[in-house]
């Protein structure tokens, strides 16, 4: 009961108000077009007749959600997934490249943070270099990772896996620079009395007092990734996956198969975040976290 | 203002102190701060033998604390001499001569109390065999043995406490330094753990170094009571208990532990300056 009314309910209303602002945006954003036609073919029809026609045209400005839907459950259950149309089958090409650069990004991310934490010059000369990292447009920087990768013989998921690796080590470095801060001066100098070497204070105290954040961190960095991976497949020629298939109906004006691309990212978003989020909480259960 | 720093009283006493553990002589420790220099610690002589039970009281700011955290080389003194167990502090320190309890118990929250009570156990190398004696014994100590697999938030806080001083007295260390551990505690539990300290203590002949900023805790655990004013932090005052070793709770009713509790009251009196 209690999930029904602090979840269920208000988001599902949230997402009813949604649907029907998505559909008044559709009839007014397609009507202009939808006017121009019946123009030309001389048609006058009533209101009912108007909105039905401008709900259901075969490259409307902003498809209507059914439109999107339809399209969505055909490209996705409908096809074989070795199809090039299966959404699926551009997912997976997505979701490698995100999974492996995100794998690479937390490792970096992670050493990193332990670097600055224990490193003096790295901790005034490496956090400035990173901000700055970020503030690079990542669709500006894409092209010319490829580019250089290919140019050394690298070339397939791992170019790819980087941008995603560029996007995601970063909140990883910020979040276990801050976990490895996290201890208590009190549990610090308990290590002290008993003169604990550095690698001890490291895997005893900073290593499982920053679990937590790494996983917080972590949920950022693999949105992140699905980001990276998928602006790494606009600029590249890359013939499959959910960049690719927006490009490509982004150039054919397939709106409709644009949204429904958009819908698979989002999609696979939400699921790598729980999928995250769902590894933390075993972890912390198994480390023995009070239980929510 | 002008500060006069009383010599201490027992200097003639103190040099018949057999089996020192901890001997300081003109400690003194100076902290920089932003408003200029704080005196902490100035001109500390104190000698504490084997097998005592001393404990440091005085207000706030008296640095009990801190000279506690300068035996344990947790705080480098900046003048005078301190020695524990016969060496320097750091080499005290890294010989694991003491086990320090904290104001809080300071579990790792990610540990089981057996695991707590591991953690010097595994830092100092011991073996897994010989670590699950040592928990089983120390845990037994202080009344906890079946909450090995619990985690420190099912535990109370009197029970954290307990966990704590476990895992202090794990690695077998002669001398035990106490901050305030029961001073996060209500009274019954406090009582409680008193009672259990001294009977702990009575069985295992450690010396206990313990700060506190109640009367009656102090009195009624220790052998001998230092009393300590603040602005400079110096000793007062150094109080023999003539109470006997066996102390039932009920013994803080009697006149002479009145008595006793009446001296460290007024040596509070005599050197804290609240009035300025």
């Amino acid at each position: 009961m209690d999930r029904l009314r602090d979840k269920i309910v208000p988001v599902t209303t949230l997402l009813a108000i949604l649907v029907v602002a998505w559909y008044a945006f559709a009839v007014i954003l397609n009507a202009p077009f939808q006017r121009d036609l019946d123009r030309r073919a001389g048609e006058t029809p009533g209101t009912v007749e108007f909105i039905g026609k401008t709900l259901t045209q075969a490259k409307p400005t902003l498809p209507s959600p059914d439109q999107v839907a339809t399209n969505f459950f055909e490209n996705t259950f409908l096809r074989k997934i070795t199809s090039n149309r299966s959404l699926i089958y551009h997912s997976w090409v997505t979701l490698s490249s995100t999974l492996l650069g995100f794998a690479f990004g937390t490792v970096l991310g992670i050493v990193i943070a332990v670097g600055i934490v224990h490193v003096t010059t790295l901790d005034r000369s490496l956090m400035p270099w990173i901000i700055a990292s970020q503030t690079i447009p990542i669709l500006a920087i894409a092209p010319m990772i490829i580019v250089v990768l290919a140019a050394v013989g690298i070339t397939g998921l791992i170019p790819k896996a980087l941008i995603s690796t560029y996007l995601s080590f970063f909140p990883v470095a910020v979040g276990m620079v801050k976990g490895l801060r996290s201890p208590e001066l009190m549990h610090l100098d308990l290590m002290h009395t008993y003169n604990a070497s550095p690698s001890q204070t490291f895997w005893k105290l900073r290593m499982p007092a920053s679990v937590p954040f790494l996983f917080t961190s972590m949920k950022v960095a693999v949105a992140a990734s699905l980001v990276g991976a998928i602006v790494g497949e606009l600029p590249t020629g890359a013939v499959a996956g959910i960049g690719a298939k927006l490009l490509a109906a982004a150039y054919y004006s397939q709106s409709i198969d644009m949204w429904s691309a958009l819908v698979a990212g989002s999609v696979v978003a939400a699921l790598l975040v729980v999928a995250v989020g769902i590894v933390g909480r075993f972890v912390e259960r198994s480390m023995g976290g009070r239980p929510a | 203002m002008s500060i006069v720093i009383p010599e201490p009283k027992q200097v003639a006493a103190m040099s018949e102190i057999k089996n020192p553990v901890i001997e300081a002589s003109k400690l003194g420790l100076t902290f920089q701060t932003n408003d200029g220099p704080v005196q902490a610690l100035a001109n500390v002589d104190l000698t504490i033998g084997k097998g005592e039970f001393v404990s440091f009281i005085g207000p706030s700011g008296c640095g009990k604390t801190t000279l506690l955290r300068v035996i344990a080389d947790l705080e480098k003194p900046t003048s005078g001499n301190i020695l524990v167990n016969g060496m320097s502090a750091e080499k005290a320190r890294e010989a694991r001569a003491y086990g320090y309890v904290f104001q809080a118990a300071a579990l790792f929250p990610w540990r089981t109390i057996a695991g707590n009570v591991a953690l010097p156990l595994e830092i100092m190398g011991i073996s897994k065999a010989e670590q699950a004696e040592r928990i089983k014994r120390t845990l037994d100590l202080v009344n906890l043995s079946g909450f090995e697999k619990k985690y420190p938030w099912q535990l109370s806080g009197g029970m954290q406490q307990r966990a704590s001083i476990a895992r202090a007295l794990a690695f077998d260390a002669d001398l035990l330094l106490m901050d305030e551990p029961f001073g996060a505690l209500d009274e019954i539990v406090r009582d409680h753990l008193n009672e259990q300290l001294l009977e702990l203590w009575g069985r295992t002949e450690k010396t206990i170094c313990f700060v506190t900023h109640s009367i009656p805790e102090a009195v009624y655990l220790s052998t001998r009571i230092v009393v300590m004013s603040p602005r400079p932090g110096r000793v007062t005052d150094i109080i023999e208990s003539t109470l006997p070793r066996e102390r039932p709770l009920d013994i803080r009713e009697t006149p002479e532990f009145l008595a006793i509790a009446a001296r460290v009251r007024d040596g509070l009196r005599a050197g804290h300056s609240y009035e300025d």
